[in-house]
C-alpha cells in the first residue's frame, strides 16, 4: 500500500517535471503572442508557424551547414529577429489601425503562407530533430526527471530574464514599453512608435523560435508541430491575462502542468488535451476575463 | 431616362439565364470528377453562406465553422450506417442538430468578443479531431465509415455525381433565398446594428443576445446542412477531415468571395474547391529541386492578404463596383453625344449611387 503510494508520488513529480518543461515552451510562445498583443491588441494566429519555420531553418544550419547546436541556436535567434521585423515592416505595416477582424484574417494570410513555404522548402515528412540535450535521466531521491527537461526549462528561463532585463533595463525597452501603453504622447516625445512595433514583432519571433528549438525535440520536426502548441499557448496567454508578460509565464507553467496531468490521468487524455485547453480558454474568459495578472479595463464608447 | 433604366432589368434578366444555363448544364459536359468538385462546391457555397450570416452580417469572427459541418458529417454518417437512414432525413436532420449546437456555443460566445471570440473559435476548430478520435467506438475513429453512394431515384437517367450535383445545388439554392431574405428581415437588421455598434444597438432596442445567439444557431444550420452534403459526396467520413484548414478554408472563401456580400459566398464556394485542384495541377512548375505542385495554401494565403488590402469587399465587391463604373462611363459616353445641357437627366442614379462622391461630381460637371 505505502509502496503504491510512493510510486504514484514519483510519477506525479516526474509528470509535473515534464509539464513545467512543455510548460515553459508554451509561456515563450505566450510571451511573444502577448508581445505583440501589447502592441497591437491583435493575437498573432501566425505565431506558430513562424516558431516553426524558425526551427526548421536551424535544422538546416545544422544538418546542411554542420553548425553545432547552440551556434545554429544563436544564429536562428537573430534569422528570427530579421524575418519578424521584416513581415511586419511588408505585410503587418498597411494593416496598422484596422479592425480586428482584418487583422485576424491578415495573420491566417500569414499563417498559411508560412505553412505553405515550409511545406514547400522541407516537405511533410517528419524529421527527428536532435536537441543539445541527453534523453537520460538523472535520479533525485527515487524521482527520474529527464535531462531534456531540465535543460529545456534553464534555457528557457535564461530567455525569458534576457526578455526582462531588455523591457526593465534598457532605454529601448522603456521606449517599446511606452509606444506599446501610449503611442501618442511617446510620438511627441520622439520614439519612433512604428519602428518600435516592427523591433516587437522581430523580438516576438526570436523568442517564438525559441519556442519552437525546444518542442523540435521532443514533438516531430514539420510544418504542422506548431498548431497545437499555438493553441496552448493561446490559453496560457489568456489564463495569464493576455496583455500580462509575466501572467503568460505563469500560464504557460500552469498549463503546461495541467496538460501533463490531464493526459496522464485522465483515459484518453492524449486526446482531450487540445479540447481541454479549448475548456480552459473559455472558463477563464467567462469567469475571469482579464485572466490571473490581468487588469480589466473600461471601454469608453 | 427611360433607357437607362430599362437597360439594367435586361442585363440582370441575361445573367440569370446565362447563370441558369451554366449550372444546370454544368453537369452534362463535364466528366465524373469535375461534377464532383461543382457538387462540393455547392456544399461550400451553404456553409460560407452560413458563415456570412455570423461573421459578414453579425459580427462575430467564428473560425470554428467547420466543428459545425463534422456534426451534420457525422450525423449523418452515423444515421445512414448504423440505422440505415434515408439521406433526406439526414441532411435536414444534420442541419438542424448542428444548429442546436451552435446555439449552444452561441451563449458563452456572447461573453467574447473580437479577439477572444477568435481565440475560443480557433481552439474548437483545432479540438473536432482529437474528440472524434477519442470517441472511436461512436465514430469509428480513424477508420472512419464507409457509406453507401446516394443513387438518383429509379426512371432517372443520371450518374451519382451529376444526381448528388443537382441535389446540391437545389438546396443551396433553396437555402439561399432565406438567408437573402433575412437580411432586409428585422433580423438582418438587427445582425447588422450589432455588428456596427454594439452599444448603439442595444441602445435602440435590440435584444443582443438572442440575435446574437439565433447567428450562431442559424450559421450553424448551414453549416451542417453542407457538412451532410459532402459527406454524402465523398461516401466517406474520417476525422481528418475536421482539420483547422476546413474552417480556415471557409473563412478563406468568405473573405476573398465577399465579406458581407450575398453572391460572395459563391465565388468563396468556387474558389475553395477548385484552387487546391488547379494548385496540384501545377506540380509541373519547378524552382530548382522545388515543386510548386499541390501547395494551395501559399496562393490560399497571399489572395487573402491582397484582397483584405486591395478590396475588403472582396471579388463580388470587385464584381460590383466594376459593374458600377462601366454603367457611369457608359453614361457619360451618352452624356457627351446628347449634349451636357442635358446630362443630369440621363445620368442614372443608380449607377451614381455606388460610386465615391468625388466621381459622382466628375460625371455631374
Amino acid at each position: 500500500m505505502e509502496l503504491a503510494a510512493v510510486s504514484f508520488g514519483q510519477s506525479l513529480a516526474q509528470q509535473v517535471v515534464s509539464g513545467i518543461a512543455s510548460g515553459a515552451v508554451y509561456a515563450s510562445l505566450a510571451l511573444a503572442l502577448v508581445l505583440i498583443y501589447r502592441a497591437m491588441d491583435v493575437a498573432n494566429f501566425a505565431q506558430g508557424e513562424m516558431a516553426m519555420f524558425a526551427t526548421f531553418v536551424a535544422y538546416t544550419l545544422i544538418t546542411q551547414f554542420h553548425l553545432s547546436f547552440f551556434a545554429a541556436f544563436a544564429l536562428t535567434v537573430v534569422i528570427a529577429f530579421a524575418g519578424g521585423f521584416a513581415i511586419e515592416r511588408v505585410m503587418i505595416r498597411p494593416f496598422e489601425g484596422s479592425s480586428v477582424l482584418t487583422l485576424v484574417i491578415v495573420t491566417l494570410g500569414l499563417f498559411s503562407i508560412i505553412n505553405g513555404l515550409a511545406g514547400l522548402i522541407w516537405g511533410y515528412v517528419f524529421k527527428t530533430f536532435s536537441g543539445p540535450f541527453s534523453t537520460n535521466s538523472i535520479q533525485f531521491s527515487g524521482v527520474y526527471l529527464g535531462i531534456q527537461d531540465l535543460g529545456v526549462i534553464a534555457v528557457t528561463l535564461v530567455v525569458l530574464s534576457l526578455v526582462f532585463a531588455l523591457f526593465r533595463f534598457t532605454k529601448l525597452g522603456l521606449a517599446m514599453r511606452a509606444a506599446a501603453l501610449y503611442p501618442e504622447s511617446s510620438r511627441l516625445l520622439g520614439v519612433r512608435t512604428s519602428r518600435m512595433l516592427a523591433l516587437g514583432w522581430g523580438l516576438s519571433a526570436s523568442v517564438g523560435a525559441v519556442s519552437g528549438m525546444m518542442i523540435a525535440p521532443i514533438v516531430y520536426l514539420d510544418p504542422n508541430m506548431m498548431q497545437s502548441v499555438l493553441l496552448f499557448a493561446f490559453a496560457a496567454a489568456v489564463l495569464g491575462g493576455i496583455e500580462s508578460p509575466l501572467g503568460a509565464v505563469v500560464g504557460g507553467v500552469m498549463v503546461g502542468v495541467l496538460l501533463a496531468l490531464v493526459g496522464t490521468y485522465i483515459p484518453g487524455g492524449q486526446n482531450l488535451r487540445t479540447p481541454f485547453a479549448l475548456l480552459v480558454i473559455v472558463a477563464v474568459l467567462l469567469f475571469r476575463p482579464a485572466g490571473l495578472f490581468g487588469r480589466i479595463e473600461a471601454k469608453r464608447v | 431616362m427611360r433607357r437607362a433604366l430599362a437597360t439594367l432589368p435586361l442585363w440582370t434578366m441575361i445573367i440569370a439565364v446565362l447563370g441558369l444555363v451554366a449550372l444546370i448544364g454544368i453537369p452534362l459536359i463535364t466528366d465524373s470528377f469535375q461534377t464532383f468538385q461543382f457538387a462540393n462546391v455547392a456544399a461550400f457555397v451553404i456553409a460560407i453562406i452560413g458563415l456570412n450570416l455570423l461573421t459578414g452580417y453579425s459580427g462575430q469572427i467564428s473560425l470554428g465553422n467547420g466543428a459545425f459541418m463534422a456534426v451534420g458529417g457525422y450525423t449523418t454518417a452515423i444515421m445512414a450506417h448504423r440505422l440505415g437512414a434515408s439521406y433526406a432525413l439526414t441532411i435536414p436532420l444534420g442541419g438542424l442538430i448542428a444548429g442546436v449546437f451552435g446555439f449552444l456555443i452561441g451563449i458563452p460566445a456572447l461573453r467574447l468578443r473580437g479577439i477572444y471570440l477568435a481565440l475560443a473559435t480557433f481552439a474548437l476548430a483545432l479540438s473536432v479531431t482529437p474528440v472524434l478520435n477519442n470517441f472511436d467506438t461512436f465514430t469509428g475513429g480513424h477508420v472512419g465509415i464507409n457509406l453507401k453512394p446516394a443513387q438518383p431515384p429509379l426512371g432517372l437517367d443520371l450518374s451519382n455525381e451529376q444526381w448528388l450535383y443537382f441535389v446540391g445545388w437545389a438546396i443551396a439554392g433553396l437555402l439561399f433565398v432565406p438567408a437573402a431574405l433575412l437580411l432586409h428581415s428585422r433580423t438582418g437588421r438587427a445582425w447588422m446594428a450589432i455588428r456596427d455598434s454594439e452599444t448603439a444597438a442595444t441602445a435602440n432596442g435590440v435584444n443582443i443576445a438572442f440575435y446574437k445567439t439565433l447567428a450562431f444557431g442559424v450559421s450553424a444550420f448551414y453549416a451542417g446542412v453542407a457538412g451532410s452534403l459532402q459527406i454524402i459526396n465523398t461516401a466517406y467520413i474520417n476525422p481528418d477531415n475536421y482539420s483547422l484548414g476546413l474552417s480556415l478554408s471557409l473563412l478563406i472563401g468568405l473573405v476573398v468571395g465577399g465579406l458581407g456580400s450575398i453572391w460572395g459566398p459563391v465565388l468563396g464556394g468556387l474558389l475553395v474547391v477548385w484552387l487546391p485542384y488547379f494548385a496540384e495541377k501545377a506540380s509541373g512548375l519547378h524552382l530548382g529541386s522545388v515543386s510548386f505542385g499541390g501547395k494551395p495554401d501559399i496562393g490560399f494565403g497571399l489572395l487573402l492578404i491582397v484582397i483584405v488590402f486591395f478590396a475588403q469587399d472582396g471579388l463580388a465587391g470587385l464584381v460590383r463596383r466594376g459593374m458600377a463604373r462601366y454603367r457611369v462611363l457608359r453614361t457619360r459616353f451618352r452624356v457627351e453625344e446628347i449634349g451636357a445641357a442635358q446630362a443630369p437627366a440621363v445620368a442614372s442614379p443608380d449607377a451614381l449611387e455606388e460610386l465615391p462622391v468625388g466621381e459622382r461630381d466628375h460625371i455631374r460637371t
